[in-house]
């Protein structure tokens, strides 16, 4: 780890003022400011020295960043501050995005999640073990090319994995961006802007460097979610090599909003530990809007949902699992 | 000729039935204890006397060492797993501002042939400046072709990771390796074992069995990582290190540095696990003593986690070919297994003893191969040889016993002769509910439950190079002392009870100082000896202290020193409790401050089985047999491990909460190897990709199945206390009872290791592949 300054100031536009960098866990060896929220990726990504600011900014010292409030029309805004404890145990949370809650209560163990923020959790640096390994001097880091893609990649993406095999270790993330979630970035001269949690996350095809569109001298500060229309089903599935603290080897979220009718009117179904971003499997949406959903259409969904997919050599494994996943977590948030 | 005298012994399976045995013994021994029933404190459940510390964070383990003065060393390390070293000029780091002592562990021309093996090593004043000294090392290295897999390394074009002159002859930790066996390529072996004539054996078999079976590399992932605290001075060395075998580091210290044993002490308090990887000095350790030497302060070396899984040791990862022959009632009549492991750049990667001896078969025949790649070595881990090779034999056992038409209890009943094996099966079989098991694959449904046996066999292993010391203060206050060392077992807190049930004390009232080389050597701990090895000499240099302390009391109380007990604190006259002397005002009389009496091991009363210089093996191999219970998710080929019940033995139990403890912890070791941890190297690069505990993955509380441990109590009047070990035997049965439960759950056998969904999928013909 190398030596860098602390700062710890009292407001969001002074702290993306004194940052150069974009966010928590950016690798970018250009730059010199990181920010701070729970610290858990950052710790890693300094002990690696795959990060080596001058100064890190502490984002804590800063007041009212981790409310999680409602609005007068139901919509709720999680403060990026807040811990991925508070969020998964928040009664808002669990009354109206119990997907949201599940991913959440899944992720890491109790201390973390007691720590780690949800703004951190959305912009850790991804799992990737070529990544994480100095000696393996990847694409992601200026390198030559992917170890993953001809290495060990049972834990790699099967899906938009040509040219970087990472997949996104936001479990979080997955049932965000099923449920149309947006962020909200604010920046050094005060200015916010908000963009849907989708096209924040930018794949190995747009720019291999980076996995969000975070701009410098800008910093993540809320996440937006929209009230659920009447009729709104959902449910998180997860599946790991271990029972509890394991990144999984498969996610999936499912949102369904079901018609009076029982004809299902909007589907989302995302799938995480699949892509280098959270995968929408627009196919598998397809087979379950305008049908009333069930065994068939689930069975249906599924496999439409790994439709395209490119596994490599060792992770032909997640299509099965995939497979049963989105099948079950579309029963799981009908049951 | 040493005196001796007759006495007659419980001896038996206590849940089975007690006999008698009658031994001729030394004189100076203690009586027979009778069984634990009888006893005040023995086999009973004493909570460990150091837990309050361990949960408070109050026990100080080697990396909580400080030292005045002490300067942090840290290794420079080959970056490729095989290379020739060029160049190494260590000039500037040792002109670096805070940096004490720089040495050269390779010299220029050198192959080294691991990603991680040591090159050079700093001592400064900070970790931070050590790195900056590291980073001021001038090497450079020529990458050499390399070799990490084991299938690879047998090809013929595979790059030699040795030539035949430089290949190593033995192996410096673990087991002996046989000498004088041919290498050809990366290959050396095969070291024999045989009996009778297999061939005839298989064409007299009604039915052959034959098997692959594969296991993986793990690594011991102490949470207490390798660590040392060196204090040369120049009236001696002093060294804090988290070690298995405080008396055996004395020895390597004082051989490599020319000094007396009474000028080297090794002390070690608190242990965060070793699981064989702590046995010896080690080069990390010997670096230490080294830098220190050469600073003239003391110097602290733990490792980081990367360096543990790296080169900390492992325990090997196996290829299996088994081949049974059998008659149709089960009588075996072959046995033969050819085998290739790899403990990277070192030796010791055999399936162990475990075939040769646990059932009865007249021919029989091993083929075990050591096949060098470009790792870390290999060393002992928690029943080195034997935990690979129960998971193939036992696996093999289950599809004979299948093809015969046999419950597997049945057709080990036949061909075990174990009596204490046989007495846990019968207990097992009824604990976990065995006539519930239905036929391999019967559940409906996705999720599909089974159940699964597996024996454990180990050598009883003994150190005869032990000896410990018990003190009575004029005070009444008493000290138990050996230079044994706690890893995590709790055998300061046996200690305390076999002396309190001399003295008639409490445990409590027992002062137990160990893990310091200034007592008597107490053995190393491991090959799961320790208890056997210390509790009898500490049971009668009790004896004798108290006979001193007997003599005085006599007096006072009027009777002769036979006609004593030490009783509920008391001294009293047996036939007359009511004569009786407080144990502190009877150690008041005492004409000295202290009374003491050091003893050292007598033989197992029958003799030993083997014996060699400092250590030997009893008759009665330890046995030990589990049951799993798993549900496995065929969809997501997730395995859920349930339920294990573990019935073990080793001779008479002497704490059954700390046995059952360290049965639980060999248990859940044996789960994670059976379903998650695996060594995992890039083949392209040859380096470890999940050198962490973030990829390599143990298992935590969510994987920890309900576990039932039983343990008999066997006693064979061997020795003053009868007590054996039992950490390696909890470990060995677990991934074959799990892998036979698996195969009970979906009717497809898993013949390799970690059983992770992407295996399980595999298997059932869900991945494309299989």
């Amino acid at each position: 780890m190398n030596r860098f300054a602390y700062a710890s100031p009292a407001t969001v536009t002074e702290a993306a003022a004194a940052t150069g960098l974009v966010a928590e866990a950016m690798v970018t060896f250009d730059e010199s400011a990181v920010l701070k929220a729970g610290g858990i990726d950052l710790l890693d990504l300094l002990k690696l020295e795959l990060l080596t600011p001058s100064v890190v900014v502490n984002l804590r010292a800063i007041k009212g960043l981790d409310a999680i409030t409602q609005d007068a029309a139901g919509n709720v805004a999680i403060g990026a501050m807040a811990t991925l404890s508070q969020v998964a145990e928040h009664p808002l949370v669990r009354g109206s995005y119990p997907a949201l809650a599940t991913a959440i209560a899944g992720a890491a163990g109790p201390q973390l999640r007691n720590v780690a923020t949800l703004g951190g959790n959305l912009l850790q640096r991804p799992h990737c073990w070529y990544l994480r390994s100095p000696a393996h001097h990847c694409l992601r880091k200026g390198g030559g090319h992917c170890f993953a893609i001809h290495g060990e990649n049972q834990y790699h993406a099967i899906f938009d994995n040509h040219a970087c095999a990472i997949v996104h270790p936001s479990t979080a993330a997955t049932a965000l961006v099923a449920l149309n979630a947006e962020v909200e970035l604010h920046d050094a001269e005060g200015a916010t802007r908000r963009l849907p949690l989708e096209d924040f996350f930018v794949g190995p095809d747009d720019d291999i460097q980076r996995e969000n569109a975070l701009r410098p001298r800008e910093v993540l500060t809320a996440i937006h979610l929209r009230k659920p229309a009447s009729g709104t089903r959902m449910a998180h599935l997860r599946q790991g090599e271990k029972a509890g603290f394991d990144w999984p080897l498969a996610d999936v979220a499912v949102v369904l909003a079901i018609g009076p009718d029982g004809v299902c009117r909007e589907a989302s179904v995302v799938l995480g530990a699949a892509a280098p971003v959270p995968h929408r499997a627009r196919a598998a949406e397809q087979a379950l809007q305008g049908r009333h959903p069930g065994e068939a259409a689930a069975g249906d969904a599924a496999r439409a949902a790994l439709r395209g997919a490119t596994p490599l050599s060792l992770n032909a494994y997640k299509l099965a699992l995939f497979e049963t996943l989105v099948r079950r977590a579309i029963l799981a948030a009908l049951a | 000729m040493t005196a001796t005298r007759t006495e007659i012994f419980s001896a038996g399976i206590v849940e089975a039935g007690l006999g008698t045995v009658t031994r001729e013994i030394p004189a100076g021994e203690p009586p027979p204890w009778p069984p634990n029933a009888e006893l005040t404190w023995i086999g009973k459940d004493v909570p460990r006397l150091n837990g309050r510390d361990k949960v408070t964070g109050a026990t100080r383990y080697t990396v909580d060492v400080r030292l005045p003065g002490m300067l942090h060393a840290r290794f420079l390390r080959c970056p490729l797993p095989s290379a020739e070293l060029r160049k190494l000029d260590t000039a500037a780091a040792t002109a670096l501002d805070g940096a004490r002592a720089v040495i050269a562990l390779a010299r220029p021309g050198d192959r080294l042939r691991y990603a991680g093996q040591p090159v050079a090593a700093v001592a400064a004043l900070s970790p931070g400046v050590a790195a900056e000294a590291l980073a001021a090392i001038d090497a450079e290295f020529r990458p050499l072709p390399f070799v990490v897999d084991m299938d690879e390394a047998r090809a013929p074009d595979a790059p030699l990771v040795y030539d035949e002159a430089s290949a190593p002859k033995g192996n410096p930790s673990g087991f002996p390796a046989a000498p004088g066996l041919p290498v050809v390529g990366n290959v050396r072996g095969p070291a024999v074992v045989r009996r009778g004539d297999p061939a005839q054996g298989f064409a007299a078999a009604d039915i052959v069995v034959e098997g692959e079976y594969r296991t993986q590399v793990q690594t011991h992932s102490c949470l207490e990582p390798h660590a040392i605290v060196a204090d040369w001075r120049a009236d001696g060395l002093t060294v804090y290190m988290s070690t298995q075998f405080t008396s055996g580091v004395r020895q390597e210290l004082a051989a490599l540095f020319g000094l007396p044993l009474n000028r080297v002490r090794v002390v070690v308090d608190g242990m965060g696990g070793g699981f064989g990887s702590k046995s010896q000095l080690g080069v990390y350790g010997r670096t230490a003593v080294e830098l220190s030497r050469l600073a003239g302060l003391p110097v602290r070396l733990a490792l980081d986690r990367h360096e543990e899984q790296i080169d900390a040791g492992n325990r090997p990862g196996t290829f299996q070919r088994m081949r049974l022959g059998a008659k149709r009632d089960g009588t075996l009549t072959a046995l033969a297994i050819e085998s290739h492991g790899t403990a990277g750049v070192a030796l010791g990667a055999g399936i162990g003893f475990f075939a040769e001896r646990i059932y009865t078969c007249p021919n029989f025949e091993t083929l075990q191969h050591d096949v060098f790649v470009n790792a870390g070595p290999g060393c002992a881990m928690r029943g080195p040889g034997n935990t690979p090779g129960a998971y193939g034999l036992e696996q093999a056992i289950d599809t004979l016993s299948e093809r015969l038409g046999l419950d597997p209890l049945a057709l080990r009943d036949r061909i075990d002769p174990s009596k204490a094996r046989r007495e846990e099966r019968r207990i097992g079989a009824e604990r976990i509910g065995w006539s519930r098991r239905h036929k391999p694959g019967a559940d409906p449904g996705a999720v599909k439950r089974g159940m699964g046996v597996a024996q454990s066999l180990w050598m009883s292993n003994v150190q005869t190079n032990v000896a410990c010391e018990v003190r009575v203060l004029r005070d009444g206050s008493v000290e138990a002392l050996s230079s044994v060392q706690d890893i995590g077992t709790g055998i300061g807190t046996v200690m305390a009870q076999v002396v309190a049930e001399v003295l008639g004390l409490r445990p409590g009232d027992i002062t137990v100082r160990i893990g310091d080389t200034e007592f008597p050597p107490g053995g190393p701990s491991y090959g799961s000896r320790t208890t056997a090895s210390i509790t009898p000499p500490l049971r009668t240099a009790a004896t004798r202290v108290l006979a001193e302390l007997g003599r005085e009391a006599a007096r006072m109380l009027n009777a002769a020193p036979e006609e004593l007990e030490a009783r509920e604190g008391r001294i009293r006259v047996k036939s007359d409790p009511g004569r009786s002397l407080a144990f502190r005002d009877a150690a008041a009389l005492l004409r000295t401050d202290r009374i003491s009496a050091v003893e050292s091991r007598a033989d197992d009363y029958p003799g030993f089985r083997r014996r060699m210089p400092d250590a030997a093996m009893a008759h009665e191999d330890l046995g030990g047999v589990q049951f799993a219970e798993v549900a496995v998710d065929t969809e997501t080929g997730a395995i859920r491990v349930e339920r294990v019940v573990a019935v073990h033995d080793c001779g008479r139990p002497i704490n059954r909460l700390l046995l059952e403890s360290q049965v639980q912890g060999g248990v859940l070791m044996g789960v994670s190897y059976a379903l998650l941890e695996r060594r995992v190297m890039d083949r392209r690069t040859g380096l470890m990709v999940n050198a962490d505990l973030e990829h390599y993955k143990l298992a935590g509380v969510h994987d920890t199945p309900e576990i039932e441990v039983v343990i008999l109590e066997n006693l064979q009047g061997n020795s003053a206390t009868d007590a054996y070990g039992i950490a390696e035997p909890a470990n060995i049965a677990t991934a074959p009872a799990i892998a036979n439960a698996v195969y009970n759950a979906i009717g497809v056998r898993l013949t390799s290791l970690p059983m992770t969904p992407d295996v399980v999928l595999a298997a059932l013909g869900k991945t494309g592949r299989s």
